[in-house]
């Protein structure tokens, strides 16, 4: 397990290094990252000026859950880039040239390449949640922060886990990918805004099927110390986050049924 | 009592399900759910063995099922039915301890990290292998002399030109020390002297170290130069497996006799009824024969007797044409 961790620091260090062949792309693409994720929130921003409050929800609440949710989705793809790319490896045959070597298959494809230039999304919605905290009016109390923390990751986890399964279906079909990616992108974009203002299927589809409003909406309730319009108990405000990794492991299983398919089929 | 062998092949079949496409996104969507297939049968039965220190060629046609036999070796394919024991493990299912032993060349594909300096790849290829530190220095450094590979230790792989990029490739498939190597078309593409180089570490590679290897190729100078023991495989199964010489007999006995006369001078009728002219090129004129029907020195003789020759040597008939036969006896 250590030596595979060292591994993993090895490859980030290797991609990063890449990446820095050619440092005014680098430069160039993270700052564009980040302007193209600011106006985003300037957007929300104005919407917030004109109307003042959504269903309850103040600017620095939504704030919160903006922040969240771009930073957990940075770090998925910057860490899980390798699963996002996964179909164009599979498409070249280089999945093959993974087989033959001695690591796992999961340890390999997530080290191809740790995108650097996320840090764009990152510092922005960093910015955002720090002011979001600083406007909410709460006391950030050590409990609370470390629920920041942990449903963050959650989000990170879960984010990263649709990854795993969007690269897992291009074992079997690489035209499909629209549809996870939908999820996924479609994802990031609904988690933005408070859960409760969305009809109860789609509530439903982020709560149970895809859990993003689970590791991101109740925690940002418990965070911001807002009561739950739609009634869930409040352990689970608390316990959300592991529901994240929970749902990563899983995509791992599936994971290894797409690889068991790939070597019984080798296409 | 004899060592067992490397490489045990067993019956190996695989038979690939071939899902017929469909178009638009509901075709897409409907291709997960149920899909209509075809079969192809890549594998039929092969079987082999390989003593350890063998270099072996594996040719056939294109879709006569090579690259599929590698991918089982490798461990990337699991085969429908059939036994396979290579360096005393099934491929397939020990995966990650088998692979760790062997090393695998794609001629058309890079091991290498495209942006980086060639030495930063080695150095993580020790970290994928965990090759201890101080076996790695000695294997690196060896390989780097035999490869001529110092002065492109610190230029990033993409500035390599094919041939360099080779060498470092079979550097890269080396560092680990493995015990069985697959070649997978290591000279495709490449220019005459880079030919020669790989071909000549290759040989040296397998004497000195008594390294197994198995090469596939399209280029029947690296099976002549190269191997002793040749396998042609040919619609999933192996048709031929022996030495070259004897793969020559088989197909076809023919010699093989060419004789420099001026290049203007009419060509008498040759007598003999196991003798024809195939191919006149300048001075050189080849006649082909078959030395079961006619002595050497008969058709010498007489052909000495009707022509003012400058020279004459005999030689085997290209290894092309002899694989050319081979696939036309076997209707490929």
């Amino acid at each position: 397990m250590m030596d595979a961790v060292r591994l993993y620091c090895r490859y980030v260090g290797v991609s990063v290094r890449a990446q820095m062949q050619y440092p005014a792309s680098f430069v160039m693409m993270t700052i564009g990252m980040f302007a193209v994720t600011a106006v985003e929130f300037a957007w929300v921003w104005a919407l917030f000026s004109r109307f003042g409050t959504l269903q309850g929800w103040a600017l620095p609440e939504v704030a919160l859950l903006y922040g969240m949710v771009h930073i957990a989705f940075a770090v998925a793809e910057a860490a899980a880039r390798g699963f996002d790319i996964f179909h164009r490896q599979v498409r070249g045959g280089d999945f093959d040239r993974i087989l033959v070597r001695p690591r796992s298959t999961v340890l390999q494809v997530i080290g191809m390449e740790f995108q650097l230039m996320r840090v764009g999304r990152l510092a922005q919605a960093l910015l955002v949640l720090v002011w979001a905290v600083a406007a909410l009016g709460v006391r950030l109390t050590l409990g609370r922060a470390l629920l920041l923390v942990a449903s963050i990751l959650g989000g990170g986890f879960l984010f990263a886990g649709l990854f795993v399964l969007q690269a897992t279906l291009s074992f079997w079909s690489v035209e499909s990918l629209e549809m996870v990616n939908m999820a996924t992108y479609g994802g990031v974009e609904a988690g933005q805004f408070p859960l409760s203002i969305y009809r109860p299927s789609f509530r439903n589809f982020f709560l149970f099927v895809i859990p993003l409003a689970t590791v991101n909406y109740l925690p940002a309730l418990a965070i911001a110390g807002k009561t739950d319009p739609l009634g869930f108990p409040v352990w689970l405000q608390w316990a959300s986050p592991l529901i994240g990794i929970l749902f990563f492991l899983m995509s791992l299983l599936v994971w290894q049924v797409g690889v068991r398919h790939y070597t019984s089929t080798g296409s | 009592m004899a060592p067992l062998p490397q490489v045990i092949v067993e019956n190996l079949a695989k038979t690939y399900r071939i899902a017929k496409r469909r178009t638009g996104f509901l075709g897409a969507l409907g291709g997960i759910a149920r899909r209509e297939y075809h079969l192809v049968r890549a594998l039929t039965g092969v079987s082999f063995e390989l003593e350890p220190g063998e270099l072996v060629g594996y040719i056939g046609p294109n879709g006569a099922g090579k690259s599929t036999t590698i991918k089982i070796l490798s461990g990337i394919l699991v085969p429908d039915s059939g036994r396979c024991q290579i360096l005393g493990k099934v491929p397939w299912r020990e995966r990650a301890a088998y692979v760790g032993q062997i090393g695998v060349v794609f001629g058309q594909r890079s091991q290498l990290w495209w942006d980086l300096p060639v030495v930063d790849s080695f150095d993580l290829l020790r970290d994928i292998y965990r090759v201890p530190p101080a076996r790695y220095g000695q294997s690196k450094d060896t390989l780097v002399q035999a490869l001529g590979l110092a002065p492109l230790l610190d230029v990033p792989v993409r500035q390599l030109s094919l041939g360099q990029r080779m060498r470092c490739e079979l550097a890269a498939s080396l560092l680990h020390a493995p015990r069985l190597l697959f070649l997978d078309e290591p000279t495709i593409g490449l220019d005459a002297v880079s030919k020669l180089a790989v071909r000549d570490f290759i040989r040296e590679l397998n004497r000195q170290r008594e390294l197994t290897v198995i090469l596939t190729t399209h280029d029947m100078d690296d099976i002549e130069a190269l191997c002793h023991r040749v396998m042609v495989i040919g619609r999933g199964s192996i048709l031929f497996d022996g030495t070259l010489d004897r793969l020559r007999a088989s197909v076809s006995p023919e010699r093989r006799l060419i004789i420099e006369v001026p290049p203007e001078l009419p060509l008498p009728e040759l007598a003999l009824p196991a003798a024809r002219v195939v191919k006149r090129e300048g001075e050189q004129v080849h006649i082909s024969f078959d030395p079961r029907v006619v002595r050497p020195a008969q058709l010498i003789g007489e052909l000495s007797a009707s022509l003012p020759l400058r020279d004459l040597y005999v030689v085997n008939p290209p290894i092309e044409e002899i694989i050319a036969k081979l696939y036309g006896v076997f209707d490929l």
